[in-house]
């Protein structure tokens, strides 16, 4: 990426990142853009590159913040109703740790509320529209971070997966999207949707891109006590050459014909380099989905129980009494999917239902996880699509939750068992969509599983 | 299993929304679709398999019994408020 020195000056870079932003407007992509106080944090890096004083690993760098992140620089608002008028008074462990190395943020990113999404529809500023085909959708839930990177107004941007939201919008838009091992990154700062499986990560141009940012961002923080040790930085390369994986369940007529190609050529690529594949069955993972859409409205309904309307945000006016302050405040300020999300997580935790699904889907988990730690005694990493299709239309899912929740069947189990999954570009559909896939590997891989993407270019 | 009307009413009422006529009836039909998809999981056998419900590798982690500094002040966070008096954040009648 193109880092400010003594001929590029960081203001030169965040002006025309600026100025690109202005000019795909109609994308609906930025909820804000941070034009004044960008400018200024890019003029003191530039007085410092005079004085030859040492700036940091992305001095100048500009970069797009999904708008779930926490910082005082405009209002915090997850593209929900119910936080506007929010602007927090701390910042995000990630967020400070990229702008002390001299990140620059231009702006917020649009996403489906709190994350609820996966086509960035669900937004209450409206959706975000694919860079490869304005008729289609940015994927989602990250998908104005993924469709500023894609359009090249940024070098990077950041996002959050809890199911697949920074993999699906980086596939459909054709750039490198990271879901990092469960407890890499703090998740300090941040809008919490599942807490057992949120992950926050990154998209880049590059491979070497996204290695630079996980060597900033990862590592323990003591305001997050789900962070593991820094290991990012300490992990040992794998020797080539490997064993690649491949799903048998993953490979029928479910999945688009032409990702199923794009799989199918990537993997005579790695024979060609003397790869060995391997064919895994993993007769559980058809199961994830379920289990995923108990568990994480379970966490839904308990995290997001806090929005009340009392301390920050949007309040409902002339409400008699405090009981309905909070229901007119919470009907008004979440959105159709918010809404179905809690209520089916209060469902699976209520008396009488507790055991046949919560209990249920956390034995599921139990499961999963066994499937991939077995796999991963076979082989070193598994490649599989990301999602079944390509970016689809805008409309074409909305009314129908369920037909949306199918988009996510082949990124979630990696959530439920804390591995990470990078999504490489593959290609594109005979109509000019991107094709992507993922690498997956067992947790605590994440430097090797970047590295070795080079080996699918 | 199928929702019925007073499911949705009672699961609005743990969620505190105050639902419409209109959603209501969305969600009847939303919910038990999706009820009917997660239901599937009755299919997978877990006999004698514990749940998972977090993948970090925890262990109890300790620290010093001692104030440490918050990132955000009183004021800061009085200030998210629309209405305070007295230090303190003003609400409708409880009661």
């Amino acid at each position: 990426m193109k880092i400010a020195n003594k001929t590029v000056s960081a203001e030169r870079l965040v002006r025309d990142a600026l100025e690109k932003a202005k000019h795909f407007a109609d994308y609906n992509i930025f909820t804000f853009l941070n034009e004044e106080g960008a400018i200024a944090r890019a003029r003191e890096i530039d007085a410092r590159i005079k004085k030859g004083e040492k700036v940091g690993r992305l001095a100048g760098v500009p970069y797009a913040m999904k708008e779930n992140f926490l910082s005082p620089d405009g209002e915090t608002t997850a593209s929900a109703h119910i936080l506007q008028g929010f602007t927090s008074p701390i910042t995000a462990t990630s967020i400070a740790k990229l702008e002390e190395e001299g990140a620059i943020m231009i702006g917020r990113t649009n996403m489906d509320a709190f994350a609820h999404g996966s086509s960035t529809e669900n937004s209450y500023f409206g959706p975000t529209l694919n860079s490869h085909d304005k008729t289609r959708v940015a994927g989602g839930s990250s998908g104005g971070s993924a469709v500023a990177v894609a359009l090249d107004i940024v070098e990077f941007a950041t996002g959050t997966d809890t199911g697949g939201s920074i993999r699906q919008p980086a596939s459909f838009n054709g750039i490198y999207g990271l879901k990092p091992t469960y407890g890499c990154i703090s998740r300090y700062g941040v809008v919490a949707m599942a807490s057992s499986t949120d992950c926050i990560g990154f998209f880049t141009k590059t491979p070497d891109d996204m290695d630079l940012l996980m060597s900033i961002a990862s590592g323990q923080d003591s305001k997050d006590l789900t962070t593991l040790p820094d290991y990012y930085n300490n992990e040992e390369k794998n020797p080539n050459p490997q064993k690649i994986g491949i799903i048998k369940d993953f490979d029928n007529d479910s999945v688009d014909s032409e990702i199923r190609n794009a799989l199918a050529s990537k993997i005579d690529l790695l024979k060609t380099k003397g790869h060995e594949i391997i064919e895994l069955e993993m007769p559980a993972l058809k199961y994830a989905l379920a289990a995923y859409y108990i568990i994480v409205p379970a966490e839904i309904a308990s995290n997001l129980s806090r929005y009340d309307g009392i301390r920050y945000g949007f309040r409902s006016d002339d409400s008699k009494d405090l009981d309905t302050l909070y229901n007119n405040t919470r009907n008004e300020g979440f959105m159709p999917e918010n809404k179905r999300r809690i209520m089916i997580g209060n469902f699976v935790l209520s008396s009488g239902f507790y055991d046949a699904y919560f209990l249920k889907a956390a034995k599921a988990r139990t499961l999963i996880i066994k499937e991939y730690k077995n796999a991963f005694k076979k082989c070193d990493y598994i490649l599989t699509p990301v999602a079944p299709n390509p970016a689809f239309k805008l409309g074409e899912k909305t009314g129908d939750p369920v037909a949306m929740y199918l988009e996510d069947v082949m990124s979630v189990p990696l959530n439920l068992a804390g591995v990470p999954g990078l999504t490489i570009p593959a290609g594109k559909t005979k109509n000019g969509l991107p094709i992507g896939l993922q690498l997956i590997g067992p947790r605590r891989s994440d430097k090797s599983l970047i590295k070795f993407s080079k080996e699918l270019m | 299993m199928e929702i019925k009307r007073e499911d949705i009413l009672h699961l609005a009422d743990l969620s505190n929304f105050s639902l419409s006529e209109k959603e209501a009836k969305s969600l009847e039909g939303d919910l038990s679709n999706i009820i009917k998809y997660i239901s599937q999981l009755d299919k997978l056998d877990t006999k004698n398999i514990e749940p998972t419900y977090q993948v970090f590798e925890m262990d109890n982690i300790w620290r010093a019994d001692e104030i440490l500094e918050q990132d955000a002040k009183r004021e800061d966070l009085l200030a998210l408020t629309k209405e305070s008096k007295d230090n303190q954040i003003k609400v409708p009648k409880v009661l």
